[in-house]
């Protein structure tokens, strides 16, 4: 987009400069191929990063996961080519259902209530009063944190033994719970802790949104006796729609591919309860002794290719806004 | 046209930054088998990122370098990391000369075929014991040299245990350890704890009662396999062993036995330093059978190896220094500081003579078995894996002892 920009006063200029004979029109060509060069000096860098960063680990992703990988092959670079014999291999594994299921459950449950709670957040501080700042930028703590320390301090407090969260259920006379041992409660607990992570990202750009309504809407309303439910519902809804729709899909491309948080808490356990795609992809390549990097790597790309519907949907929402 | 064109340019730049890439790589591959027989420098890697250069493990290692006439460059891995780090190193040619893995990572990198067996190199292992080695040895060559080992035993708290009117010594086999954990429930004192994490640490806090009940590992769901996980199952649910072994690692484990409430935990040599500093009185006894007897354990430790090299002049200098770090008079200071058991009868001698409370320990090594001997080899990890999956679905409730050693043994046999 830079380069579209640089290129058209050039050009502006050059045109207007070649209305005399062949050595204007030589030097026109000379400055264009100048700036082609000034644009591919300027691009090389981000194409160089792209190519380096994103396609060729992508395309070793494929490899990986279209050869039949043994830790000999693996290390000798001899693996025969399979098809799509790892892709068959993983959808036909018992695990597979129940980590698509709880994907799915994981992320679906985590961004609807990240996003009801972020636009309740957003609606209250936009009421300015006093000390709405500083509470604002408080509920932007889970965000700061590095999610070792979040995820550690999630997982002590839902520890069955010495957890705090049992020791409130303790004064409210409820006998303790497994949260992150037993198969039932294990995957709401990441999906709460996921909720308090993902609070804050919703927060922010949903009140960025709200600022950008106008305020005589809301003096409008309340002159014509609208209720402050009726305006929201009338005003502020509608009107944060594009905001909401980018939050929302950013948001799922965000959650599904969450490794970390799960990992450190339960590490898709107790057997598989917890675990998601992204999870058992790295048990696969890397959970145990002996590598399985095929089987892994297609779990992975497995992923990739859910992310990548996602955000196909995303830009063309975001087309669509702009059109 | 113009986007064409632009098309092209972006796919020459990536052709071009992939094979400069490329380039790089290889370059500096040549330049290190360049780098000559006598002196020079050769790299050397552990899983000790707790010891640094100042310490007397690194010293050692400086030492055993100096000793063998080059600079020895040692990098410190975390364990886990170690076995994917080395792969990644064989498959980009550059391994180290010598590196030290935790033993059932040998079996793993000899199928990748970049370890050297120990009787082409020349080394002497037979004053090391069968039991230990064996975790390295695959068709009856061994490929590498233990420089210790460790393992399981019963802590206990000997407070903990008189208050419940327990003693120790009567524990003989699995009922009588129940018994007593029931007693020390009565006395309102918490059983036992141990880690049933879903990770090797898992399958190794296990295999003791299932090998203590006469289970195989090639036969997961046998009654023998059953009754073992029946035995934990019943624990976690009578509320003799918290339901937190379920996320327990060693370490976490350890500290819920030093918190003192805890009549018994399960855990390694290794805890030895900080059980001195635990503020209570212990006591150790083994891992005792179903039907009484000491259970047969896993080893545990790591073992000097020496990954292939392109150049085969480099084993000379190699081979002295793997000689050099699990000699008698280096292994005595070097399992003194890392707290195992010596892998020699010498110097196990030794050891016992300056701190008479590692008997129970030799003794317990010395029963000890390697989780991928007997054959089972890269085996191991494929029947690892689902098996501590169903110590985690029976714990937690999701499926019977049975149903879950079933499934267990169906997704071992696929491989």
């Amino acid at each position: 987009m830079t380069i579209a920009r640089v290129d058209r006063p050039r050009r502006a200029a050059s045109a207007a400069a070649g209305a005399s004979g062949t050595d204007a029109e030589s030097l026109r060509r000379r400055h264009r191929r100048r700036s082609r060069l000034t644009a591919l000096a300027f691009v090389t860098p981000l194409l160089a990063y792209l190519a380096a960063f994103y396609l060729y680990p992508l395309y070793r992703n494929l490899d990986l996961s279209l050869r039949d990988y043994t830790v000999r092959s693996f290390v000798a670079g001899d693996a025969p080519f399979s098809g799509w014999d790892n892709f068959q291999k993983v959808l036909d594994d018992p695990t597979f259902g129940p980590a698509m299921r709880h994907t799915m459950v994981f992320t679906f449950v985590s961004i609807a209530f990240q996003y009801v709670i972020g636009l309740a957040l957003a609606v209250f501080f936009n009421r300015h009063f006093r000390l709405a700042p500083t509470l604002r930028a408080l509920f932007l703590i889970p965000w700061l944190l590095p999610l070792i320390v979040s995820a550690s301090t999630w997982s002590w407090m839902f520890n069955s033994e010495s957890g705090v969260v049992n020791y409130f259920l303790h004064f409210l006379g409820v006998s303790p719970v497994g949260w992150l041992t037993s198969p039932d409660w294990a995957l709401t607990s990441v999906i709460v802790a996921n909720i308090w992570i993902g609070i804050p990202f919703n927060l922010v750009i949903l009140y960025s949104g709200l600022q950008n309504i106008p305020a005589d809407l809301y003096e409008a309303a309340a002159l014509d006796g609208a209720s402050a439910w009726q305006q929201f519902r009338r005003i502020t809804f509608p009107l944060l729609r594009p905001v909401s729709a980018i939050t929302l899909l950013l948001g799922l491309v965000y959650t599904l591919k969450v490794f970390d948080l799960i990992w450190i808490m339960t590490k898709g356990g107790p057997g598989d309860a917890s675990s998601t795609l992204a999870t058992w992809s790295y048990q696969l390549g890397f959970g145990t002794l002996l590598p399985k990097f095929g089987p892994g790597a297609a779990v992975g790309n497995i992923l990739i290719l859910i992310a990548l519907v996602f955000g196909l949907l995303y830009i063309r929402v975001q087309r669509r806004q702009e059109a | 046209m113009i986007p064409t064109r632009r098309t092209l340019l972006a796919a020459l730049a990536a052709v071009g930054t992939l094979a400069s890439l490329t380039a790089c790589g290889g370059g500096s591959g040549s330049s290190d088998s360049s780098s000559g027989k006598a002196g020079g420098t050769y790299t050397f890697w552990d899983p000790y990122p707790q010891f640094d250069a100042s310490s007397a493990w690194g010293k050692l290692v400086t030492g055993c370098g100096t000793k063998a006439g080059v600079k020895l460059k040692r990098t410190a891995y975390d364990t886990t990391d170690l076995g994917n780090k080395a792969l990644l190193a064989a498959q980009q040619g550059n391994a180290p000369d010598v590196m030290l893995v935790d033993n059932p990572v040998v079996s793993t990198l000899v199928e990748a075929g970049i370890l050297n067996k120990t009787s082409d190199l020349g080394l002497d292992t037979k004053a090391i014991q069968k039991n230990i080695i064996g975790a390295g040895t695959i068709d009856n060559a061994s490929y590498g040299v233990p420089i210790g080992a460790n393992t399981l035993a019963l802590y206990y708290n000997k407070k903990v245990l008189s208050a419940a009117g327990v003693d120790a010594a009567s524990i003989k086999d699995w009922n009588s350890l129940t018994a007593a954990l029931k007693k020390v429930k009565a006395a309102g004192k918490k059983g036992i704890t141990f880690s049933a994490i879903n990770t090797e640490e898992g399958s190794f806090q296990f295999l003791p009662w299932f090998w203590g009940a006469g289970g195989d590992l090639t036969k997961l769901n046998s009654a023998r396999g059953v009754a073992a996980l029946s035995l934990w199952k019943q624990w976690v649910d009578a509320g003799y062993a918290p339901k937190d072994v379920l996320q327990n690692t060693q370490t976490t484990s350890w500290q819920e036995f030093a918190t003192g409430d805890y009549a018994f935990g399960e855990n390694g040599t290794w805890q030895l330093g900080n059980a001195a500093k635990a503020g209570f009185d212990y006591g150790i006894i083994n891992i005792p059978g179903q039907n009484g007897g000491s259970a047969p354990v896993p080893t545990g430790g790591e073992f000097v190896t020496v990954p292939v090299q392109k150049d085969t002049g480099r084993y000379d200098v190699s081979k002295k220094i793997v000689t050099c770090l699990t000699s008698d008079a280096n292994l005595l200071p070097t399992d003194t500081t890392l707290q195992y058991v010596a892998p020699t009868a010498a110097v196990q001698a030794e050891q016992v003579k300056q701190n008479p409370k590692l008997k129970p320990w030799v003794d317990a090594v010395a029963a000890a078995r390697g989780r991928t001997s007997g054959g089972l080899g890269t085996k191991y990890p494929t029947i690892s894996q689902p098996m501590w999956t169903a110590v985690q679905a029976a714990l937690s409730g999701s499926k019977s002892p049975q149903d879950a050693l079933d499934t267990a043994q169906s997704s071992a046999q696929k491989g």
